[in-house]
């Protein structure tokens, strides 16, 4: 466990969509000039977020069609949903964080209306990920809409 | 630049290779991923486009000019491939898809003959595609499938595997040469010992084939199995190499045309070999690949490069010693090929990602050896694989890489 655990309003126990947002990492990777300033602000926002303990990396929250291994688990608060995720690679993490300062602490219809796609060309994101890296990508935002979809 | 520099004009070697000469992330492309797929020479290029342009026709079938060039063209790399393993017979030689058809092909055929309770036994350095294809035998038959245990350094334990083959064991699988850490097995000891208990051994030799002269008669083996695509020839194209006796005892695997003699409702006969386990029409044109790639490697003084690939090998093996925080997996007696590690702390996958941005080709993950990794109490490895092409140099920036690799994760 985390303290931020504990924080008030933001049972996911990490920073992104409260206190790391998606309009923060757009204007920083918009500042960010070569591949490694660009991958090291990635790997940066993955060592932001924590670890998923051991129990909470079930079978149901590994996110299939991912070359790392990938969890990912969803509450509900309220009408906000928020989100747990973790992976054995830090670049991993750290995209695993982009798209989660999206969602995070959001609720079902502001998740499924957010422009994911207009955000990561935003980003230029894709132009360096590999194709299996971009499916994986991929596998975890419709993990994250579908769970949003499913409780609408 | 070392001291170790051989006299082999790498550079000219290079030059046959277009795709070396390409650009990743904006760096030149270090490739050293030849244990997935070595790259291919010119020749090998032109032979396939050639035959498309000039010779393609179906083989063994039509009664014209160019179904006779194809079919010449098609025999005759079969002929080529199988001189090139040491066997004078070249309906010894099946064409498969590649290792892993050939292995399903024996392990299915041959397999048919075997009974409840009899024993495969297969090295725990395996490659899943000379592991799955047992198990799906011995499910079929009610055979066993049994692993043969490795020692930490990645060999065989041949005490082991002695006193294993007191028990039924009709079958041994071994690799050649591991993928995943370039163990070079000693294949030619363990086929007497398997003989002696009168087993049938078969050999995956797709990790032998680029780096060493091959011949069946010399290892002993019953079957070898390998695939071009790792020996600088096109994918989709592999071969089996069996013993005459053993082969025509073998029942077809698929059917279709090409495999058969004669075919009516009230009985189908089918065709000798090798054309019995070729069903359907093959590929052609990889076939003739493989043997301009075959050609090629028949051109070249084998023994030098081989030479060359183990000195840059042990350059790699001898730089990560004194790399800090690398960890070698596979210390063989004999290595070929692979160059395995872990960085202490530094995730695998994020490593080959940012090995990737500088213009590194590695592999990270299992490298389809599961059971190997389990052993090794790891989930998988980097890898650097070399082939003839490779350099002092490229050695050198893999390092380099690596070393950006380490601050940036840090
Ligand atoms: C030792 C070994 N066996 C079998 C295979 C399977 O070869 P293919 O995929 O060409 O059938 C490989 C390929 O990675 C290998 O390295």
């Amino acid at each position: 466990m985390t303290d931020r655990d504990h924080l008030p309003g933001n049972p996911s126990g990490n920073p992104f969509g409260t206190s790391i947002t998606s309009a923060d990492i757009g204007e920083t990777m918009e500042f960010l000039e070569d591949w490694e300033e660009r991958y090291q602000y990635i790997i940066d926002l993955g060592k932001s977020l924590p670890s998923m303990l051991e129990a909470d990396r079930t079978d149901d929250s590994i996110v299939r069609g991912c070359q790392s291994q990938v969890w990912l688990n969803a509450r509900k608060d309220g009408d906000r949903f928020w989100f747990q995720a973790d992976s054995d690679a830090f670049i991993v993490k750290g995209l695993l964080g982009v798209i989660l300062s999206a969602y995070n602490g959001q609720t079902a219809s502001a998740v499924l209306a957010f422009d994911i796609d207009g955000y990561l060309a935003q980003l230029d994101l894709l132009r360096h990920l590999s194709s299996a890296r971009s499916n994986g990508l991929r596998a975890m935002i419709d993990r994250i809409r579908s769970e949003a979809a499913s409780q609408h | 630049m070392n001291a170790m520099a051989t006299p082999l004009d790498v550079a000219a070697l290079r030059g046959q290779f277009p795709i070396l000469s390409t650009e990743v992330n904006g760096h030149p492309l270090v490739y050293l991923d030849s244990a997935a797929t070595t790259q291919k020479p010119n020749v090998v290029i032109d032979a396939i486009s050639d035959y498309y342009r000039f010779d393609n026709a179906n083989v063994h079938r039509a009664a014209h000019m160019l179904a006779d060039r194809a079919t010449t063209a098609f025999e005759g790399a079969r002929k080529k491939v199988a001189r090139f393993i040491g066997s004078d017979d070249e309906k010894q030689l099946i064409w498969t898809r590649g290792t892993t058809e050939a292995i399903n092909l024996v392990a299915y055929s041959w397999g048919n003959r075997l009974q409840p309770g009899d024993q495969i036994l297969v090295s725990t350095l395996e490659h899943h595609s000379n592991i799955v294809p047992w198990q799906l035998v011995a499910e079929r038959v009610g055979a066993n499938v049994i692993p043969i245990s490795v020692s930490d350094e990645g060999e065989i334990d041949l005490d082991a595997f002695r006193s294993q083959l007191n028990g039924p064991v009709r079958m041994v699988a071994v690799g050649h040469v591991s993928n995943a850490l370039g163990t070079v097995n000693p294949v030619e000891d363990i086929v007497r010992l398997a003989h002696d208990a009168g087993a049938v051994v078969l050999l995956d030799g797709a990790q032998a084939m680029a780096h060493q002269t091959i011949d069946v008669h010399k290892l002993g083996c019953d079957f070898y199995a390998f695939s071009g695509h790792k020996m600088y020839g096109p994918t989709g194209i592999g071969a089996l190499w069996g013993r005459t006796d053993l082969l025509v005892d073998m029942s077809p695997w698929q059917g279709g045309g090409e495999m058969i003699d004669q075919v009516s409702f009230g009985g189908t006969t089918y065709q000798q070999i090798p054309y019995r386990f070729e069903a359907g029409t093959p590929d052609i044109a990889g076939a003739v690949g493989l043997g301009a790639a075959v050609d090629y490697l028949n051109s070249l003084d084998r023994d030098e490069i081989a030479a060359h690939e183990d000195a840059v090998l042990s350059y790699a093996v001898e730089r990560g010693e004194d790399f800090e925080g690398l960890t070698r997996y596979g210390c063989a007696h004999q290595v070929s090929g692979a160059f395995s590690f872990l960085m202490e702390g530094l995730p695998s996958a994020d490593v080959g990602m940012l090995l990737d941005q500088q213009g590194v080709a590695v592999r990270t993950g299992h490298h389809c050896t599961q059971p190997l990794m389990n052993r090794l109490g790891i989930s998988g490895t980097i890898r650097a694989s070399f082939a003839l092409y490779n350099t002092f140099e490229e050695v050198d920036r893999l390092f380099t890489a690596l070393e950006k690799v380490r601050t940036m994760l840090s």
